[in-house]
């Protein structure tokens, strides 16, 4: 068993010990968030980049500490590799002992350096992309917040941090969705996006309380303690406990909503609004892949609940599915990859729901990878359009944006998963993890392969219609060597016109062969799509498999089994799907035109499905936005306006009217009433004190 | 002896009482209290308050009620007679007049009963033994004395007051020149004698009449 | 007579003057009404001070006089002021002070 090594000595007798690397982590981008914050009128507003050197330097070294935490942590024997570290004792009464702690493993030092080198690649990319915005520093002061939250969230130790973490986080997406807010689209989105956030936060703080019931702390290694102890296990010996199974499936609504699954998945798409690096940090790289980092890190309360894992299993699969096909119709480029992400998020929840925690968290490293360097070249490409993001007037940009095109290919072509590329791996993986479960999960693997096809398609079919056939007007701009600028700055999703000022974009637009920040991030980025996949080939290292082991010592499916019939099948498999899947793209967009007008002629029903998002949106608005509407609505003018405005109110002041008026009534200025008032006063005490005597 | 001029004073007290309310014409009314003011002064001697029947007759009786005189004489007034003002339509209720009367009704018994049936011995008799001299109860010298000992506080009071009230007087009947003069247009209220106009009474403020 | 009769005579001036202030229209009236009032109380003072047989009853029986004085000079200085407005003078019309 691995024991928890609350304040071990460091082994390595560094000077700096782990946890110490740890806080160092979360205290860089909170003085990054600060500084740029309260310093806001010292950065020199639209014109200076100051902030932004600021926000990704802080970034840089939380980076910097997660590398020293990484190297300290494995200056410790393996079995004492989860390290907890306490700041402060929020309270320590009967039955609860909240503490501000984290737990440095390596789960989540694998986390913090993804989390972190991401986000330093994105914040160099935001600089040349918020050029000249009006609301440059408050970008950067958002987005090292919003780092600081993510950052808070895996650190954590115990359940009330990672609520913490959860809510600031949902709530830095909230802030950076609503960026240009001045727009009303963006506004919309950014409520959409916290609302359903906040559907996921009261189902997890409702699963912490089920579990908290029977494990009496909030502490995450506590609880793992209390759930497997063999004596006296938590939740009873067996497995499927009520409470247990109704607690893991809260979690996984609060999974689900914040990683934009079935059915909570609604506001990724809208969330588009957001600046492009905002998508590709948050909607791609990190947020999102918060419910699977839940999921990896509750498991073993997961494999004490296999109908929860089997829940989630079952959304990860139909979300991969049902993404995969309302990709293949979209026409908003950054909706395209969106969609995407939804998709490949399917594959991790999926991963980690039947126990591949190792091939899950590798799948999420690799997908950070490569669609957030999709979603910088979505950033550059639309910077060419002059901010116009629909592929229907898109072509051409071959000749005039080759770097950004390269970059496209080298992520499309992870994301399909062709070797040698880093999707590839990963996602087989999973496939492979979950094909041996055998039983009713060949239904899973089979959907697997077939959402593998869909990527393929629309991923492609998206770079086609892009960077092939013959170039628009923009294209040809630019080929000559100017960047297209349009007259009237314009909302790309309603046509409003808008200006530059705060609240809207900037009047620049950033292209990455332009732009040296852009090019060094992504080039960053497209070597780790590229190489990522090279630690951990099947059956030849096993890089994330080893480093994650510690935390997941308990974990029944970790690793594939040797069987390496499956593997060889799932390997060939994956490759062919991939090159046909690019093979049919290429042939209806760029082969013959036209066929896809064709194509759509003939399935017109799966068409409009597809288009309408399988109608979730006009399904969420029937089911549950209509009856609160008209729940408030009652509430309003029947309940409000009656009891409250007319009798409590109203009847409060009438009350009061009528006395004033019937005194008002004594006030009538004639002076005869009013000796006639002293007369019957002066009358009824004699009155009253002759009856006295 | 003294009981019969108690009755024929007392007559007098109460028409003249009477005729002060019932009166139509002013100063018929007016006239009608000169009447009473001097039954009272004849029932104050019944009592022994020599001083105090000289001076009612002389300041009260002389002097205010000649100043009544000259004003009613200037100023006038309709009367109204005690039926119109009984049953009769107007601005007030009628239900006053009458009210009015039955109120006073009311009073009057009630300090009928207060007064006298209360048990109060002392009332049943004549009063405190008298007996005559120069200094004695009632005597211009006995209040004298007692104005400037016991009453000193009361009697400077009372000079002050009748300094107040001549000012008073003085700045009320003053004829204002100028502007004020000039302008008569509009109601004027009573209240622009004390404050001038456009200073944000209620009634301004409510019924935009400045 | 007794002093009962003396107080009771003074009860019936009271409350006739009291029915005047409350009933009659022209303020010159209700202001010899008040002062019919106030020789009611005085009466009764002195009938009282009779009683006792010191003169406290007499001493301020003098100052309500006075008092009265003051007030016939304001009450009909205020009245003339009126009059030199050309308001009516009539209790009734006058009545600014109202809520």
């Amino acid at each position: 068993m691995w024991t928890s090594c609350g304040s071990c000595k460091d082994e390595a007798g560094a000077r700096v010990s782990t946890t110490t690397w740890g806080w160092l982590v979360l205290a860089f981008p909170l003085a990054g968030t600060l500084t740029t914050a309260f310093g806001f009128r010292r950065m020199g507003g639209r014109d200076s980049t100051l902030a932004g050197w600021i926000g990704t330097g802080a970034i840089l070294l939380a980076f910097v500490c997660a590398l020293g935490t990484l190297f300290s942590l494995q200056g410790h024997a393996p079995e004492h590799r989860q390290l907890v570290s306490s700041l402060w004792n929020y309270a320590s009464t009967v039955g609860i002992n909240a503490q501000l702690s984290i737990l440095v493993d390596p789960l989540s030092v694998y986390m913090i350096l993804l989390v972190s080198g991401v986000s330093t690649l994105i914040h160099l990319y935001s600089i040349s992309y918020m050029e000249k915005d009006a609301g440059f520093v408050r970008y950067f002061s958002y987005l090292n917040f919003f780092v600081f939250s993510m950052l808070l969230l895996v650190l954590a130790g115990n359940f009330l941090l990672l609520i913490v973490g959860w809510a600031f986080v949902g709530a830095a997406s909230y802030l950076l969705i609503s960026f240009w807010y001045r727009r009303t689209t963006a506004t919309t989105a950014g409520i959409k996006a916290f609302v359903i956030n906040v559907v996921g936060d009261v189902g997890l703080v409702l699963g912490t309380y089920f579990i908290f019931k029977h494990t009496g702390t909030l502490d995450f290694l506590g609880s793992f303690h209390a759930v497997e102890n063999p004596a006296h296990p938590a939740f009873g010996a067996g497995t499927n406990n009520g409470d247990l199974v109704a607690g893991c499936i809260l979690l996984l609504v609060g999974a689900f909503a914040k990683s934009a699954q079935i059915p909570l998945h609604t506001w990724l798409p809208d969330a588009m609004e957001g600046p492009t690096p905002v998508s590709s940090l948050i909607h791609a790289a990190t947020m999102v892949t918060a419910g699977v980092y839940l999921i990896a890190r509750m498991h073993p309360l997961f494999e004490r609940a296999p109908a929860a894992q089997d829940v989630g299993a079952v959304i990860g699969a139909a979300t991969l599915f049902i993404a995969g096909t309302i990709g293949l119709a979209q026409t908003d480029i950054k909706r395209v990859i969106a969609y995407s992400t939804m998709s490949q998020i399917g594959y991790m929840i999926m991963g980690v729901s039947v126990g591949a925690y190792a091939a899950g968290l590798f799948h999420l490293m690799t997908h950070a990878f490569f669609k957030a360097l999709l979603f910088m070249a979505a950033g550059s490409l639309i910077g060419a359009m002059a901010g116009e993001q629909s592929l229907d007037k898109m072509g051409g940009f071959r000749k005039a944006l080759p770097f950004t095109c390269a970059c496209f290919l080298v992520g499309g072509l992870a994301l399909s998963g062709v070797p040698p590329f880093s999707g590839f791996f990963s996602k087989d993986e999973i496939l492979l993890i979950t094909g041996e479960l055998g039983g009713w999960h060949w239904g899973l693997y089979v959907v697997g392969y077939i959402g593998a096809l869909l990527t393929a398609i629309y991923t492609f079919r998206m770079i086609f219609r892009a960077f092939w056939g013959s170039p628009v007007p923009e294209a040809r701009e630019l080929e000559g060597g100017h960047v297209h600028h349009a007259d009237v700055p314009r909302n790309p999703a309603t046509g409003e016109e808008e200006d530059t000022d705060v609240g809207f974009p900037g009047p620049t637009h950033a292209i990455a062969e332009r732009a040296l920040p852009m090019r060094v991030a992504m080039s960053l980025l497209a070597l780790g799509a590229v190489g990522a996949g090279l630690i951990q080939i099947p059956k030849v290292d096993f890089v994330v498999d080893d480093f994650l082991r510690p935390s997941f010592a308990t974990a029944k499916n970790y690793e594939p089994a040797t069987k390496t019939g499956l593997l060889v099948i799932g390997l060939t498999l994956g490759t062919i799907l991939g090159l046909a899947g690019i093979a049919l793209a290429y042939r209806v967009w760029v082969a013959r035109p036209g066929a896809a007008a064709r194509v759509r002629a003939r399935v017109p029903a799966l068409y409009t499905l597809f288009v309408n998002k399988w109608y979730f949106d006009e399904a969420i608005d029937l089911l549950i936005v209509r009856p609160m509407a008209a729940a408030g609505r009652f509430a309003r003018y029947t309940f409000e306006r009656v009891f409250v405005d007319e009798a409590l109110i109203g009847g409060t002041t009438s009350i009061v009217r009528a006395g004033s008026a019937a005194v008002r009534a004594a006030q009538s200025g004639f002076v005869r009433y009013y000796a006639a008032l002293l007369v019957v006063g002066v009358a009824g005490v004699g009155f009253y004190f002759l009856l006295q005597t | 002896m003294s009981a019969v001029l108690f009755f024929i004073a007392a007559a007098g007290v109460i028409a003249g009482a009477v005729g002060v309310v019932v009166l139509r014409n002013p100063f018929y009314s007016v006239l009608a209290l000169v009447c009473h003011l001097v039954s009272l002064a004849v029932l104050f001697l019944l009592l022994r308050a020599e001083f105090v029947a000289a001076v009612q007759v002389v300041v009260y009786a002389g002097a205010v009620m000649v100043l009544y005189v000259f004003v009613v004489a200037y100023v006038g007034g309709e009367g109204d007679s005690i039926g119109e003002r009984l049953h009769g339509p107007g601005r007030v209720a009628s239900g006053l007049r009458l009210g009015g009367a039955i109120l006073g009704g009311a009073v009057l018994v009630e300090l009928l009963i207060a007064l006298l049936g209360t048990g109060l011995k002392a009332v049943e008799g004549y009063g405190a033994g008298y007996a005559p001299g120069p200094k004695t109860y009632g005597t211009p010298a006995y209040i004298g004395q007692l104005l400037l000992t016991r009453f000193l506080l009361a009697f400077e009071l009372a000079s002050f007051l009748l300094l107040i009230a001549a000012v008073g007087g003085v700045v009320l009947a003053r004829r204002r020149g100028g502007l004020e003069e000039a302008d008569e247009t509009g109601a004027l209220t009573p209240l622009d004698l004390l404050r001038p106009r456009g200073t944000g009474t209620t009634a301004e403020g409510v019924g935009g009449r400045t | 007579m007794t002093i009962a009769w003396y107080l009771a005579v003074s009860a019936i001036v009271f409350a006739l003057g009291a029915v005047g202030v409350m009933t009659r229209r022209n303020p010159l009236v209700v202001l010899l009404c008040l002062e019919l009032m106030l020789n009611g109380g005085n009466l009764a003072l002195v009938a009282f001070a009779r009683m006792w047989g010191n003169g406290d009853g007499q001493i301020l029986a003098i100052v309500v006089m006075t008092v009265a004085a003051c007030e016939v000079c304001i009450g009909l200085g205020m009245i003339v002021a009126i009059y030199r407005r050309q308001l009516p003078i009539d209790v009734d019309e006058l009545r600014e002070l109202q809520g």
